[in-house]
């Protein structure tokens, strides 16, 4: 059993920590949060310099044709570094979209340009409150074009091009919904930043206007397409998160290693080692579910759908676990705009959200269980 | 990232396998896999006979304490091995459970102190469970801080003269020696008057009381010594030096990696998928997915955890500290799955008798038995202070009573 990641993995891990630490300082990302830019730019080219960002796109579409192991070690780097580029987005949804359903030409269209960093990607699935589902899509087709409006769109605002679910029957049944492909420059979509409780990760609504669009995958697969592709940037977004957690938990750490309070560290009181062991507890549990994701996602395992949400519903615990606490660790200072707390917190929670929210991801995996013992 | 085994892990299990299927005691095996969580019963035999004739049988063909050298009666197995032996061993592997402390602290603690004609004698039949040993460390005055014991040892000629009280201890009742920690000078600071020794259960002056427990069940005991004597010779490691013989004993807990640790949640899982509600079957409900889908994402957590720990041991390194939150995840969560199988089942959760509760009473006794599980071993407190000391490198706790004499040290709260 070899239950890890190989040396050459973590080799590359550690590569992309170095490059994160010394391009992606706290301080690049405060440039974002405080709205000086709507993503790091530099960042987001250096990214594509690396590698990283077509690590999981192959070679004859101009990625490094890695594979999914080495852009889940990619992933943590991005989540312990809260990088301030639209990396989710463009990396686990539109480029895996395209990956699983996309024509030659698609994918030769905008693979290449994912991977030199040229074009951002997103997915425009969510039309206002609720979490995934086929009934909730409204956004019509109809003769090559799409109308309707889709919010929040992550980095909607940022992005080139759009992977956009929409509505092309009536029959109440998943096949009503089909997949599209919108050059978001070429006119008809209108994007709108949205204020979020994240500024480092851009949120927006697109207003689509008989925008010209091509179908992705066959028409009426779109929510099979979908679901797979929620999966797979399921298992992705939990390294980020497990990633954000592992920080978090060394802030606290660190913190209560040098404050001194009542004549001692704070960390020698029980009551804050506890809360310290309980991080370290949870984020040990995200990690390890993760370890199965990464496994299941890297080999296209009939064991995926049940591990991708376990690693999501344990990753998004985690995450939102360690960083509420590492502010409270911290006390008072946790909770000022100076000190970084908050922009864990703020990511965590963003993050818990964005590809359906955990009451969903729960729903999914008891499903996903049954179906299997019933099998 | 693969879950295969390197071939000499596959010939090694073919041979494990091989061996376990023509001669486990397969009449038991229903009954073993569907045994849950404490205590394991059988109905039509006594399992302290059965579980040690598998034991022997295990021991003649080679297969008993893999990991322990083979002239103390194991097999130098590498870990990796005798993980893989666990996991072929499967439910017999419960028949193990008498053996643990024995096997799992007593034998590397006199492996590791012990002279070598001792471990010549005491530690093959150990092995293969003709002999059954126990651990006496606990006391009612040092139970979490167990360097606060008070049984005395004073020397006498060749000989120690023990006295003192004892408490739950596992299996004392059925057990043939002992390792024993004492106090042998309380006129130094708690931790350097300790000496270790071991003893012969049967001596005159040992008294085994089982305690009833919260739960009504005994599976403890409190031992009672009225100077009963030990000679010399069966000291382990120099006087006063007890303490740091203890923490080998302690040390050697790697035996839940590979064996894994029950949280309750299949069998809640399965349940919930046959019981009905009002409104339809409880799996199709709300709330309680919401539940179920929290407790799945523990278990399946600590189960890679222990994955990522074998997969170490396969490479030849040493297991990382993540095994470390087992006890104290499981533990817990027992509890909870306990509490939460009695909310499903409503007023009538209070049943438990096997005619009338669900599932023969099964959450029920999980239940009453749950909050041994949190404080045995290490209380969750204890566990949580190790995570924060050894794995995040936090600062000890401040010790007011470390560098006062024992006999100095207050005894009482409020008086």
């Amino acid at each position: 059993m070899n239950f890890d990641f190989s040396d050459e993995q973590k080799q590359m891990r550690d590569a992309a920590r170095k490059f994160l630490a010394e391009k992606c300082p706290p301080k690049a990302v405060r440039e974002v949060l405080d709205g000086k830019a709507a993503y790091d730019k530099q960042l987001w080219k250096g990214l594509a310099e690396m590698g990283f960002l077509g690590v999981a796109i192959p070679e004859q579409f101009g990625g490094a044709g890695a594979g999914h192991l080495e852009l889940c070690v990619i992933a943590e780097e991005m989540g312990r570094a809260n990088a301030p580029v639209p990396f989710s987005s463009t990396v686990y949804l539109a480029a895996e979209a395209l990956l699983l359903a996309g024509s030659d030409a698609q994918k030769q269209k905008w693979l290449p340009k994912i991977a030199s960093g040229e074009a951002i990607g997103t997915l425009a699935l969510f039309e206002g409150k609720g979490n995934p589902s086929p009934k909730a899509i409204k956004l019509q087709a109809s003769g090559g074009t799409l109308s309707g409006v889709k919010k929040p769109v992550p980095d909607g605002a940022i992005a080139d091009f759009a992977v956009v679910a929409a509505r092309t029957g009536s029959t109440g049944r998943d096949s009503d919904i089909s997949l599209f492909l919108v050059d978001l420059k070429a006119g008809g979509v209108e994007a709108k930043s949205l204020t979020n409780i994240d500024p480092t990760r851009g949120q927006a609504e697109l207003t689509f206007k008989n925008a010209k669009a091509e179908p992705l995958g066959a028409a009426g697969d779109g929510w099979s397409i979908l679901t797979q592709v929620l999966d797979r940037a399921a298992v992705l977004l939990a390294f980020e998160q497990v990633g954000g957690s592992d920080r978090a938990l060394e802030m606290g750490r660190d913190y209560a290693l040098d404050r001194i309070a009542f004549g001692r560290p704070i960390g020698s009181f029980q009551a804050v080692k506890h809360i310290l062991a309980d991080m370290y507890v949870s984020a040990t549990l995200a990690r390890s579910n993760c370890y199965y994701g990464a496994w299941a996602l890297s080999t296209n395992a009939s064991e995926l759908p049940e591990a991708a949400a376990a690693a999501r519903i344990s990753a998004t615990q985690a995450f939102q676990h360690c960083s509420k606490n590492n502010i409270q660790v911290h006390g008072g200072m946790g909770f000022t705009w100076e000190f970084d707390c908050h922009m864990y917190y703020r990511r965590a929670n963003a993050t818990a959200l964005t590809l359906g929210s955990l009451s969903y991801w729960e729903d999914q995996l008891i499903d996903r269980m049954r179906k299997k013992n019933a099998a | 990232m693969n879950f295969d085994d390197t071939p000499q892990e596959a010939a090694f299990r073919a041979e494990a396998r091989a061996w376990i299927q023509a001669n486990a005691p397969k009449q038991y095996e229903e009954e073993l896999r569907k045994s849950s969580l404490g205590r394991t019963v059988l109905k039509d035999a006594n399992i302290l006979e059965v579980a040690k004739a598998w034991q022997k049988k295990k021991a003649d063909a080679g297969w008993a304490c893999l990991h322990w050298p083979k002239e103390y009666g194991g097999r130098g197995s590498s870990p990796i091995e005798r993980v893989i032996w666990q996991q072929e061993e499967g439910p017999f592997g419960k028949l193990s459970g008498m053996f643990i402390i024995g096997h799992g602290m007593c034998g590397p603690t006199m492996m590791a102190f012990a002279g070598e004609e001792q471990k010549r004698k005491y530690l093959p039949p150990l092995a293969s469970g003709e002999k059954v040993w126990c651990q006496l460390f606990s006391e009612p005055a040092g139970g979490s801080d167990v360097a606060g014991l008070r049984t005395r040892a004073e020397k006498k000629g060749d000989d120690w003269i023990i006295n003192g009280q004892k408490i739950w201890t596992s299996g004392a009742h059925y057990s043939d020696y002992g390792i024993l920690l004492t106090r042998t000078d309380p006129t130094v600071p708690k931790h350097k008057g300790l000496t270790m020794f071991f003893l012969d259960m049967k001596s005159p002056g040992v008294e085994v009381r089982p305690i009833k427990q919260a739960s009504g069940q005994s599976d403890f005991n409190e031992v009672y010594f009225t100077d009963v004597k030990i000679p010399d010779s069966q000291r382990l490691g120099a006087v006063n030096d007890g303490w740091n013989v203890s923490l080998t004993t302690l040390m050697n807990e790697r035996m839940s990696i590979g064996a894994g640790v029950s949280t309750g949640f299949p069998e809640l899982f399965d349940f919930c998928n046959s019981l009905m509600l009002e409104d339809g079957p409880a799996i199709e409900d709300r709330n309680v997915r919401s539940k179920l889908a929290n407790y799945a994402v523990k278990a399946s957590g600590l189960r890679y955890t222990s994955m990522r720990a074998i997969s170490a041991l396969s490479k030849g390194e040493r297991p990382g500290p993540e095994n470390s939150i087992g006890k104290l995840v499981a533990g817990s969560m027992v509890q909870e799955v306990a509490m939460y199988a009695l909310d499903l089942q409503g007023a009538a959760g209070v049943l438990s008798g096997p005619e009338d509760a669900e599932v023969a009473g099964k959450f029920q006794a999980m239940l009453l038995r749950a909050p041994g599980t949190r404080v045995e071993g290490g209380t969750d407190e204890i566990m949580r202070n190790i995570i924060a000391e050894r794995v995040l490198g936090l600062p000890g706790d401040i010790r007011v009573d470390k560098d006062v004499p024992f006999n100095k040290i207050p005894t009482k709260g409020r008086a």
